[in-house]
């Protein structure tokens, strides 16, 4: 261990994560209720330096600090940049829901300690880090979902916290037995004794390990909180539970297999392979049938999950695989945050028809969701796009062109129901009157879509900016994957 | 340079449409137009100052107004656009239906703004998708068009519109998946790898390797015979067609389809060359089944635009045979195979030109009658004879009749194909004989006999008695309006430059044949 303080410089877009939860949280606590809002500056202000120390960080060359434990390298870099940029936006997003919360201040300061669990479990270059980081990603968000208090935000909560509580028992499992097979938790120690040590104990590890963060990610086959965990929740929560921790999750498993467990004598990619085929599938037949808004996204989360591990699953195997994985994170996180933008512009829809009736003849509402969920299937010029393109190229490259396949045919599925939400909508505004009267009453319409109209606010700024952002990334790709890859 | 403008300035257009919230429809409408006609004016500037060159040029060299930026530095896709004999034809094509579309839609009443706006940005990814140079830039035009049209089928469409808009979107959407995954393979099997045509063509990837060769066509293969369509994948077209409006119809199948054919022309085929030579036979195979299937099952139709729809079908498999006969090296000489690639490209234009025409045409019985069932119109050449005589040449023209452009493209197709694959072209002619006996029947039906029309519900026109569209025959005193205004500036042109095309081929020969030669030759390697 040499001289500490530079090793510290690296860890500036942590620590400026840790001092915005800590100074928000003093400044809430000093502060009187009606002036709450000046927490969130506070959050906004430490989440964007941090990013912009991470960006700023980006292009340098990878390396291992604190003994290795803590890993900065691009694929770090780019869940750091992509997590503090998604916290401040999540944070307004959730305004119209949480201000003037009694706790609101507190609401903020887990938002910006899950982040920071997020990026330590992209970071994680141990196996220890890693659980801190699961635990430090979880256990704000078990509070967060339950925020409300309401009947089905403690279901949430309940089911969320259940689930991370088992899930976290088989992580563990999973380190210990990777930790016993291979003596030491660090992942450059595991690298080189994982490939002579007894498969069974490597195969205990690596499935323990992966339910830990796959968990996290909501794949398959430990996704079963996420539907019911979005749908209890706020759109802005949901959106949050749906995009950050999935983020650094996903990262993490990336840099397992593709270090750690690269060598093992269990066939780690072809386990990763299945689960992303069986995300993919069953998140896009789940959500076929659903009509309810949030529990329709949560599965539609948990399909492209499915399509961010198939990068995973060639992890190592491709020299495309680092490229795909960071520009199919930034366009997930962009994309997604805009869909459930969308339903948060219109609180009181819960269900399609409902969303249809509010946004009436709001029509860049609808050109926006429309941007956003096409980008969701990957319909070019967007963000996803390009990503789905590195994502099939690099699995192919890897030797999973069956994958591949599946994917595209997934990739077809998934356009129905995201049809099926804008379809309606755009037949709204193209049935409603050019010049009409802007009141109710044109038509059958469900009392929670007229009591409830579309007022011009954060969430509808959020949903254009983020569908202006897929745009604009995917015409960009160029130009962020010569940062990152 | 200029052809970057000419791709994006009717997308600029839409922008500044969709955008200017209190304009009127009328005004829209007219920009619509003005917009068209200046981007066509570009299209006809590049065509004038193109040279064609001698022997082969066109694919892997001799682009106009060639544009190459970088875009995805790291797998080697960038914007890279060119004009070439292949390219500049349809782009003409699609300057010269947009515009009449444009015409055709000035008195649009319904939400005209949006609706021009939609077909502005349709027009930059039909323009986008033909000059793409890049398979990823071709894709995303590609897949742009699907959306557009999505919307124009959705928004704009009767009858069933939104299943057929459906169905329409979620079955070229699989072929544009396939077609995607075919180019990933095309990527890893170059060396260095790259998505540029250009280099793609010019250094053809898995070279050597015919089970990868052969894979990755059937992918794109695929992907373009959705699209194109060909029989067994042609089932999303009438339906599409039937609930389109006039204009969505004449563009999709005008333009649409182009691309699909124009694909196996510009990828599949230099791209390729040992798997399409080695699967030429199927190629021809699948042509001629649309060709007889097409014309067949159009013969049974009972509604004029699922009639046209099913021609096209048939028009399309005349393409794939002549392409698919440049793929047979063995069997003809470089010449024969030549006259049928160049048949083909001649076809599609003059498809184009011509198609388009009759789904106007059909837009006008909709707009005066609200049906396109045979049985409720006949004897329109008494009260709609500009009608009646628009009809009857692109009817004819549809058919083949000599001194139209259908005639030489077929002409071409065949004798090019006659050497390679005798039996089949046999066969194909065949086609023409089912087509010819349709489409006269259609003219039949409709024009002469007795004047019939459907009752006005609520048609533009009033004509003696019964309110509403029940299928109320009236025998006596049946009037309908003659073709209109903007629909005969519109339709006229169309048949126009079909009829310049049948008797002066060689203005647009001397364009095709060189890049024409340059794809055989690609082929042939």
């Amino acid at each position: 261990m040499s001289g500490g303080g530079e090793q510290w410089g690296a860890l500036l877009p942590e620590g400026l994560l840790l001092l915005g939860a800590v100074a928000g949280l003093l400044v809430g606590l000093w502060t009187p209720q009606h002036r709450q809002a000046r927490v969130r500056w506070v959050v906004t202000a430490a989440c964007l330096a941090a990013a912009a120390v991470a960006a700023a960080r980006l292009p340098g060359p990878g390396e291992r600090v604190f003994d290795g434990v803590w890993v900065v390298d691009t694929t770090t870099g780019v869940v750091r940049v992509v997590v503090a940029l998604a916290v401040p936006v999540l944070v307004w997003l959730a305004v119209p829901t949480l201000a003037g919360h009694p706790r609101e201040t507190e609401a903020w300061v887990l938002m910006v300690l899950g982040g920071l669990g997020a990026v330590a479990l992209a970071g994680a270059g141990d196996l220890l880090l890693l659980v801190a980081g699961y635990l430090l990603a979880s256990v704000p968000l078990y509070a967060l979902a339950g925020f409300a208090k309401d009947a089905p935000g403690v279901e949430a909560a309940m089911k969320y916290y259940l689930f991370g509580a088992f899930s976290g028992v088989l992580l563990l499992l999973g380190v210990a037995g990777l930790v016993l097979a291979g003596g030491a938790g660090g992942y450059e120690h595991l690298a080189g004794a994982l490939p002579g040590a007894s498969p069974a104990l490597v195969a205990v590890g690596v499935l323990g390990v992966l339910a830990g963060v796959g968990f996290k990610a909501g794949a398959v086959p430990v996704h079963f909180w996420v539907p019911d965990v979005a749908a209890g929740t706020p759109p802005a929560v949901a959106a949050y539970l749906t995009t950050v921790p999935k983020i650094g999750a996903v990262a993490a498993a990336y840099r397992l297999v593709d270090e750690p467990l690269a060598g093992a004598p269990v066939d780690v990619p072809l386990v990763v392979a299945v689960v992303a085929a069986a995300s993919m599938t069953l998140g896009n037949l789940a959500a076929l049938a659903q009509t309810h808004l949030l529990r329709l996204l949560a599965y539609s989360t948990v399909s492209q999950v499915g399509y961010l591990f198939m990068v995973v699953a060639v992890a190592g195997r491709s020299a495309l695989a680092p490229g795909a994985l960071a520009v199919y994170l930034a366009g997930y996180a962009v994309t997604n945050v805009g869909a459930f933008a969308a339903v948060a512009a219109a609180p009181a829809a819960r269900t399609i028809t409902d969303w249809a009736t509010a946004v009436g003849r709001h029509r860049w509402l609808v050109v926006s969701l429309v941007v956003c969920l096409l980008g969701l299937v990957g319909t070019p010029p967007t963000a996803v796009f390009v990503g789905k393109l590195a994502v099939f190229a690099a699995a192919w490259d890897g030797g999973l062109a069956w994958l591949v396949v599946l994917a595209a045919v997934n990739t077809v599925a998934s356009l129905f129901y995201y049809l099926r939400w804008f379809a309606p909508a755009f037949a709204g505004v193209a049935a409603a009157p050019g010049v009409g009267e802007p009141g109710p009453g044109s038509g059958p319409r469900t009392a929670a879509g007229t009591a409830q109209r579309i007022r011009p606010g954060l969430p509808v700024g959020v949903l254009h900016a983020a569908a202006a952002g897929s745009l604009a990334l995917g015409l960009a790709a160029g130009g962020w994957l010569a940062v990152v890859a | 340079m200029l052809l970057t403008v000419v791709i994006f300035m009717p997308l600029a257009v839409a922008a500044v449409l969709a955008a200017a919230r209190g304009l009127p429809g009328r005004t829209a409408s007219a920009v619509w137009v003005v917009a068209s006609a200046v981007d066509l004016a570009l299209v006809a500037w590049l065509w004038w100052r193109f040279e064609p060159g001698t022997g082969a040029s066109g694919v892997v060299n001799g682009f106009a107004s060639e544009v190459d930026l970088r875009w995805i530095p790291t797998v080697d896709a960038g914007y890279h656009v060119g004009a070439d004999g292949l390219s500049l034809p349809l782009m003409a094509l699609t300057g010269v239906l947009f515009l009449a579309c444009a015409v055709y839609s000035l008195r649009e009443t319904d939400r005209p703004r949006t609706y021009a706006a939609l077909f502005l940005f349709l027009q930059t990814a039909c323009l986008g998708t033909f000059a793409a140079l890049d398979l990823i830039l071709f894709f995303v035009f590609f897949d742009l068009t699907i959306v557009g049209m999505y919307f124009v089928i959705a928004g704009w469409g009767h009858g069933d519109a939104r299943r057929s808009a459906l169905t329409f979107f979620l079955y070229t959407f699989v072929g544009s998946l396939a077609l995607l995954v075919g180019f990933i393979g095309l990527f890893l099997g170059s060396e260095p790898r790259t998505f540029d045509m250009v280099a793609l063509a010019a250094d053809p990837p898995l070279a050597g390797s015919p089970v990868a060769g052969g894979l990755v066509l059937l992918a794109i293969g695929l992907g373009l015979a959705v699209k194109t369509p060909l029989f067994p994948f042609h089932t999303w077209l009438p339906d599409a067609h039937t609930d389109a409006p006039a204009t969505g119809s004449a563009v999709l199948a005008g333009v649409l389809l182009k691309l699909g054919t124009y694909g196996f022309v510009r990828i599949a085929m230099p791209i390729l060359p040992e798997a399409w030579q080695r699967w030429a036979t199927v190629v021809v195979v699948f042509g001629v089944v649309s060709v007889l299937w097409g014309a067949l099952v159009a013969l049974a139709q009972t509604d004029v635009k699922r009639m046209i729809a099913y021609t096209s079908v048939n028009h399309m498999g005349y393409v794939l045979l002549g392409l698919g006969a440049a793929g047979m090296v063995a069997a003809a000489d470089e010449g024969a195979r030549t006259v049928a690639t160049v048949g083909a490209v001649y076809q599609m234009v003059s498809h184009g030109l011509l198609t388009g025409a009759l789904f106007l045409l059909a837009g006008v019985l909709w707009s005066r009658g609200h049906t396109y069932a045979f049985d409720r119109w006949g004897g329109l050449a008494r009260p709609a004879p500009l009608f009646a005589a628009a009809l009857a040449v692109a009817a004819f023209g549809s058919l083949g009749l000599p001194g139209l452009s259908g005639f030489v493209a077929e002409f071409q197709v065949f004798t090019g194909a006659l050497e390679a694959a005798p039996v089949a072209t046999v066969i194909a002619v065949l086609g023409i004989l089912v087509t010819a006996g349709l489409f006269l029947l259609a003219l039949q039906r409709l024009l002469t006999g007795e004047t019939t029309a459907p009752s006005p519900g609520r048609g533009p026109e009033p004509a003696g008695g019964g309110e509403g569209a029940t299928a109320v025959r009236e025998r006596t005193a049946v009037r309908v309006a003659d073709l209109r205004a903007p629909e005969l500036l519109a339709i006229v042109p169309l048949l126009a430059l079909s009829v310049v095309l049948g008797l002066l081929p060689w203005v647009l020969l001397d364009v095709i044949e060189p890049a024409a030669a340059a794809v055989v030759e690609l082929v042939g390697r």
